[in-house]
C-alpha cells in the first residue's frame, strides 16, 4: 500500500449466532426489541441462577467450523472472563479461552495478485454483554439486557493480510460464508457482524511492528479507512525515529481517524478460569459426521461450477456467489437460458436497479421468475435491448410481467423476415439515386438506408435482421 | 412439645389425625419465638407458614396429599431462594432482596406439602464455620458445656439450620455444604447433617458460593429423616448443568441396617495426637462397635488429605470470587451512591461484604491473577484430582470410611481464633469430601466430658448414597444416642 513498508493485519470477527434464543437461556434474540423485554432470570445473573448449554447455537458453531474447512475440537471448554461492568451482569462473560469448539482453518480470498490463502487461528463461542445507554439522563446510564446472554463466535485469523483490500475481501469472505451456512445473518448494520482488527508496520527484511487493535469495526468502509489512518499513522510515527506502543483503539468514523483507548499496561487481568458451572463440552464423531453432510454447497464450490458449467469469468462469478441469494437468484434465471446474456443482465441492470432503491436482492422488486421472462423475449429477438431496459423499468414501477409491458406499449420487435425484407425493398426503392452511390462506392451511405427502413417499422424492426438483408440486397 | 419428633412421627401423627398442620406450625412457630435468643432465624414466615399449614390440612380433609409429609414444617437456609420471601445469604448486600423465583430444592419441598416456617441463619454466602460472619448476627449453640454458661458456636455456615433442628425450632432443616456446612454445625449440635454427592441435589436458585462443591442436603434429627429429605429434595434438574443423571434410589424405603460382610475403612492420615481424647475414644468405639455388628475394619491410606485444606482454600474462594461479582448493586440488592460506577461499585461491595466474605474475594481474585494462576489456581486442581484418585482406590477396598466429623466439639462463640487459618482447621475432615464429590453424613456418637455432642463422619464413593445411609442407620440403631440439650434459653 505504502511504497518501502509491509502491512501485517490480523482480525477478531465478532459474528452473532444466527439463534431464536440465547446462549445459555431461553430468552428471545429478536433485534430491535422494547428495551429489557427479552431478559431471563439467567441474564440478569439473578443469584442462584444457572447457564443451561443451547444446543443449537453448539451446531452453528461447528457448522462455521466446517465452513472455515478447520479443526473440530471433540472437547472444548466454557471459562470464565472476569471484569466489571454495569452491563455485564454476572461480572464475568462467559466464553471459551484456552479450549476453542474449533481449531486451525482457512479461507481463501481473491486479490490482485490471484488466490490467497487467510488462516484461521480459532473459533470460540461467547457470550455478549448487554448494552449501556449514556444519553438517556443526564446522570445516569440506562442498561438494557437485550442483548445480554447472546451467542456470539469469535472468529480469529492469523496475521495473514497485507492490504486493507485484502482484509476487507477477508471478512467479506467470511461473512459470505456464514450467510451460506445460514449461521450468521450477516447484517452489520444491525451489529451482527464486528471486526477488531490488529495492524503493524514493517520494513522489509526487517522483524514484525508492534501492532495495535482497532475495535468494534462494524462496516467494511470504515475497516478499510481504519486500516489505511493506523498504517500511516504508524509508519510516520516510525519515520519520526518514535516507537509505536501497543495499544487498543478506537475509530471515529465521522473524522476517519483512530484514538488511543488504552494501553497495554492498562490491559484488563480477566483471570480466565473453567466455568464450575457447566461440564466440558464433548462432541460425537456421528454427530459432527452429520453436520459435515448437512453443509449445503459453498461459494468456492459454486464458483467452480458456475465457471465450469456457465463459462462464466472467475470475476463474474466472484460477484454473483460472494452472496448466497444472488446465486440463488442466478442459478434460478440461467437455468435453460444464454448464461452470457442472463449474467449481463443480472449483474448489469438488476443490480443497478437494486444499488439505485438501495435494496438487497432477497427484496428485489423482480423476481427471477420475471427476469427470466424479460431473458427470453430478448433472446428470441421479440425485444432489443435498449428496449429491454426500457421494460424493465417498467416492470420495477407497476410489478407487470415483461410480456404484459411489451403488449401495452407495442414494442414488440418486429422479426419476421418477409415483412422486413418489404420494408427494405420499399426504402431502395424509394432512393434509386443513393444505391447508385453506394454501389460507385460511397459505403456511408448504409447507415441512411437502416435508419430509413427503422424509422418505417417506427422502430420496431430487429436492426440485426435489417441489417442482415440490406447488405445482402446491396451485394446483388 | 414432644422431643421425639421426627419426619417420621410427624406423618403417623397427621396421618391418624392426631394433630393437624396448622397446630403443629403454631407449636413451631412459638418455640420460634421462644427461642428468639439463639437467632437462629432471619426471617420467620410466621403468616404464610400458617396459610400453608391450612391449606394442607384441607388437602388432607380432602385426600389430596402431595406426599405422607404434607403438612409437616421445615426451616430453610437462608440461601435457598423463596418466591415472596426476603433471601439474605446473611449478607448485608441481599439484606433486601426477595427473589420472584422459588429454588429447585425447596420447590420439590413444596411439592411433597412440606411448609417453610422461615430462613436460617448462617455465615454470610456460607463462608465461615462458626455462624459469626453472618450480617444478622451470632446463632447461640442450643448447647452448652456442664462446667459453663458461656454460649457456644452451633458450627457453620449452616449453624442456623442445625440449631434450630437441635432446640426444636423445627423438626427438619435445608442445609448447604461446600466444605463442610452441613457436617460439622450437624456435630457440633448433635443432629444428623447429610452432604449428597455433587450432582444429586439441584443448586438452581442456590446462592453460589463455590459452584464445583456446593451441596445441598438436610439436617435432621435421625439418619431415616435425613433419607426421607433426601427423597424429596434429590433427583436430575435440567436447569442445572452438573445435576447428574444417575437415577436416585428410594433412599427411605430401601433404608437396610445390616452390614455384614461391608468394609469400613479407618484413614490413617485423619488420625492426629491433637484430637479430643474423648473423639478418638468415640471414633475407636464406633469401630468396634461396627466390627461387632459383622463389618470388617480396615485399616486405608489417604495419602494427600493434608493438602486438601490449602488446595480448598484456593479453589473455594477463587470461584467465590467471581460467583460474588454480580453483587454489584447494578440490579438487586443494596446500592450505596457514589461519583461513578467504579465509586458505587466499591462504596457498594465495601459497605455490603463482611470482613470474612472480602478476605475470600481478595484471596480468589488473586490466585486466579495472572502470573500466580498456574502456581495457585492449577496446583490445586493438580491436588484435587490427586485427592480423588485416593478416593477412587480406597473405595476399591472398603465399601465406606468412617472418621471424625470435627476436630473438636463446639466451642465458645468469644473463643473464636483470630486467625482465619486456625478456623479453617475446623474442616479438615469434611473438605476432602467436598474435594471428591463425594457424599458424606455426620451423627451424633456420644457427648464428651463437657456433655458437648461428638459427630462422626461417613464417607460412601459417590452415588452410594443408600450405602452411607445404612451404614449410619446400623450405628444409629445400636448406640441409640438420645442426648438432647437443656433449654437454657426457656429460662
Amino acid at each position: 500500500m505504502i511504497e518501502g513498508w509491509n502491512l501485517v493485519i490480523g482480525i477478531e470477527i465478532h459474528a452473532q449466532v444466527n439463534s431464536k434464543s440465547k446462549l445459555f437461556s431461553s430468552s428471545p434474540t429478536d433485534f430491535g426489541s422494547k428495551p429489557n423485554s427479552q431478559v431471563s432470570l439467567i441474564d440478569a445473573a439473578m443469584p442462584g441462577m444457572l447457564p443451561v448449554i443451547n444446543k443449537f447455537c453448539i451446531e452453528q458453531a461447528v457448522k462455521s467450523g466446517i465452513g472455515l474447512n478447520a479443526k473440530i475440537n471433540k472437547k472444548s471448554i466454557f471459562d470464565r472472563k472476569n471484569y466489571f461492568y454495569q452491563d455485564l451482569p454476572q461480572g464475568y462473560q462467559i466464553s471459551q479461552y484456552k479450549d476453542p469448539i474449533v481449531g486451525e482453518g482457512f479461507v481463501e480470498i481473491e486479490t490482485e495478485n490471484g488466490q490467497k490463502k487467510i488462516g484461521v487461528e480459532r473459533l470460540h463461542l461467547e457470550q455478549d454483554a448487554g448494552k449501556s445507554l449514556h444519553d438517556q439522563d443526564p446522570n445516569f446510564t440506562f442498561v438494557d439486557l437485550n442483548r445480554s446472554g447472546i451467542a456470539l463466535m469469535e472468529i480469529v485469523s492469523k496475521p495473514d493480510m497485507s492490504s486493507p483490500e485484502e482484509a476487507v475481501e477477508y471478512v467479506r469472505k467470511v461473512r459470505s460464508i456464514l450467510r451460506y451456512l445460514g449461521t450468521c445473518d450477516g447484517n452489520m448494520e444491525q451489529g451482527s457482524i464486528r471486526a477488531d482488527v490488529n495492524v503493524s508496520v514493517n520494513k522489509p527484511g526487517n522483524e514484525l511492528g508492534t501492532r495495535c487493535e482497532i475495535k468494534n469495526l462494524n462496516s467494511f468502509k470504515f475497516i478499510h479507512a481504519a486500516i489505511v489512518y493506523e498504517a500511516k499513522r504508524q509508519i510516520k510515527l516510525i519515520e519520526q525515529g518514535e516507537s509505536v506502543n501497543q495499544e487498543t483503539r478506537l475509530f471515529n468514523t465521522q473524522s476517519g481517524e483512530t484514538r488511543s483507548m488504552r494501553s497495554k499496561e492498562d490491559a484488563h487481568d480477566y483471570r480466565y478460569f473453567p466455568d464450575p458451572d457447566l461440564l466440558p463440552l464433548t462432541l460425537d464423531d456421528d454427530w459432527i459426521k452429520g453436520l459435515q453432510e448437512s453443509i449445503p454447497e459453498l461459494p468456492d464450490k459454486i464458483k467452480e461450477r458456475f465457471i465450469k458449467e456457465y463459462s462464466l469469468s472467475s470475476y463474474d462469478a466472484n460477484i454473483i456467489v460472494s452472496d448466497k441469494a444472488t446465486s440463488e437468484y442466478f442459478e434460478d434465471v440461467v437455468k435453460n437460458r444464454n448464461p452470457k446474456l442472463v449474467t449481463t443482465w443480472v449483474t448489469g441492470e438488476l443490480f443497478s436497479i437494486l444499488n439505485k432503491k438501495n435494496l438487497i436482492i432477497e427484496d428485489s422488486p423482480i423476481t427471477s421468475k420475471q427476469l427470466g421472462e424479460l431473458v427470453d423475449n430478448i433472446e428470441n429477438g421479440k425485444i432489443s435491448n435498449r428496449q429491454a431496459k426500457e421494460v424493465l423499468e417498467e416492470m420495477c414501477e407497476s410489478g407487470k410481467g415483461a410480456l404484459e409491458i411489451i403488449d401495452e406499449k407495442g414494442l414488440s420487435q418486429i422479426s419476421d423476415e418477409n415483412e422486413i425484407e418489404s420494408l427494405v425493398d420499399n426504402v431502395l426503392n424509394s432512393n434509386p439515386e443513393n444505391v447508385k452511390k453506394y454501389k460507385n462506392g460511397k459505403d456511408k451511405l448504409f447507415g441512411f438506408f437502416v435508419g430509413e427502413a427503422m424509422k418505417l417499422s417506427k422502430g420496431k424492426a430487429n436492426p440485426k435482421i435489417v441489417n442482415d438483408l440490406i447488405k445482402k440486397k446491396l451485394s446483388q | 412439645m414432644k422431643d421425639s419428633y421426627t419426619l417420621k412421627s410427624l406423618a403417623v401423627l397427621l396421618e391418624n389425625n392426631k394433630i393437624s398442620s396448622k397446630e403443629l406450625t403454631s407449636e413451631y412457630l412459638k418455640n420460634i419465638e421462644n427461642g428468639k435468643e439463639l437467632n437462629c432465624y432471619n426471617t420467620i414466615s410466621q403468616e404464610k407458614a400458617l396459610i400453608d399449614a391450612e391449606k394442607s390440612d384441607e388437602r388432607r380433609k380432602s385426600q389430596n396429599l402431595r406426599s405422607k409429609y404434607d403438612g409437616i414444617p421445615i426451616g430453610i437456609k437462608d440461601l435457598f431462594c423463596t418466591k415472596g420471601v426476603t433471601t439474605t445469604a446473611s449478607s448485608k448486600i441481599l439484606s433486601n432482596f426477595v427473589p420472584n423465583y422459588e429454588s429447585t430444592v425447596t420447590q420439590n419441598c413444596d411439592d411433597a406439602g412440606l411448609i417453610s416456617l422461615g430462613k436460617l441463619n448462617c455465615d454470610e454466602f456460607a463462608m465461615g464455620s462458626t455462624n459469626k460472619t453472618s450480617f444478622f448476627g451470632s446463632v447461640k449453640n442450643p448447647w452448652k458445656s456442664v462446667n459453663s454458661d458461656y454460649e457456644l458456636v452451633p458450627g457453620g455456615s449452616s449453624g442456623g439450620s442445625a440449631a434450630a433442628v437441635s432446640g426444636d425450632l423445627c423438626v427438619a432443616s435445608l442445609g448447604t455444604d461446600t466444605g463442610g456446612s452441613i457436617r460439622q454445625p450437624a456435630s457440633f449440635t448433635g443432629t444428623v447433617g447429610l452432604k449428597p454427592s455433587y450432582g444429586r441435589v439441584s443448586r438452581w436458585g442456590i446462592v453460589a458460593f463455590a459452584s464445583s462443591l456446593d451441596q445441598a442436603g438436610p439436617i435432621t434429627k435421625t439418619v431415616e429423616d435425613a433419607a426421607i429429605l433426601l427423597d424429596i429434595i434429590s433427583g436430575h434438574d435440567e436447569k442445572d448443568s452438573t445435576s447428574s443423571v444417575n437415577p436416585k434410589e428410594n433412599y427411605y424405603e430401601n433404608l437396610n441396617s445390616d452390614i455384614k460382610g461391608m468394609k469400613i475403612g479407618i484413614p490413617k492420615e485423619f488420625r492426629s495426637d491433637k484430637l479430643p481424647a474423648s473423639t478418638q475414644k468415640s471414633w475407636d468405639e464406633c469401630a468396634n462397635l461396627l466390627k461387632t455388628n459383622g463389618a470388617e475394619i480396615v485399616d486405608i491410606s489417604l495419602p494427600h488429605t493434608m493438602s486438601a485444606l490449602p488446595a480448598y482454600y484456593i479453589i473455594a474462594p477463587a470461584e467465590a470470587s467471581s460467583n460474588l461479582a454480580r453483587y454489584d448493586g447494578v440490579r438487586y440488592g443494596l446500592r450505596v451512591k457514589g461519583n461513578d460506577l467504579i465509586d458505587m461499585y466499591e462504596k457498594t461491595r465495601s459497605e455490603g461484604f463482611g470482613d470474612e466474605v472480602k478476605r475470600r474475594i481478595l484471596i480468589g481474585t488473586y490466585v486466579l491473577s495472572s502470573g500466580y494462576y498456574d502456581a495457585y489456581y492449577i496446583k490445586a486442581q493438580k491436588i484435587r484430582s490427586l485427592i480423588k484418585s485416593d478416593y477412587v482406590e480406597a473405595f476399591k477396598k472398603v465399601d465406606a470410611i468412617l472418621t471424625p466429623s470435627t476436630p473438636s466439639t463446639a466451642f465458645e462463640i468469644a473463643n473464636e481464633p483470630s486467625d482465619p487459618v486456625q478456623n479453617y482447621l475446623n474442616d479438615i475432615f469434611t473438605v476432602p469430601v467436598n474435594l471428591a464429590g463425594l457424599p458424606g453424613i455426620s451423627i451424633p456418637y456420644a457427648n464428651d466430658e463437657n456433655n458437648l455432642p461428638i459427630g462422626l463422619q461417613l464417607i460412601t464413593n459417590s452415588f452410594e448414597e443408600q450405602k452411607l445411609l445404612n451404614v449410619a442407620k446400623n450405628i444409629e440403631e445400636t448406640i441409640n444416642y438420645s442426648e438432647t440439650p437443656e433449654k437454657w434459653w426457656l429460662k
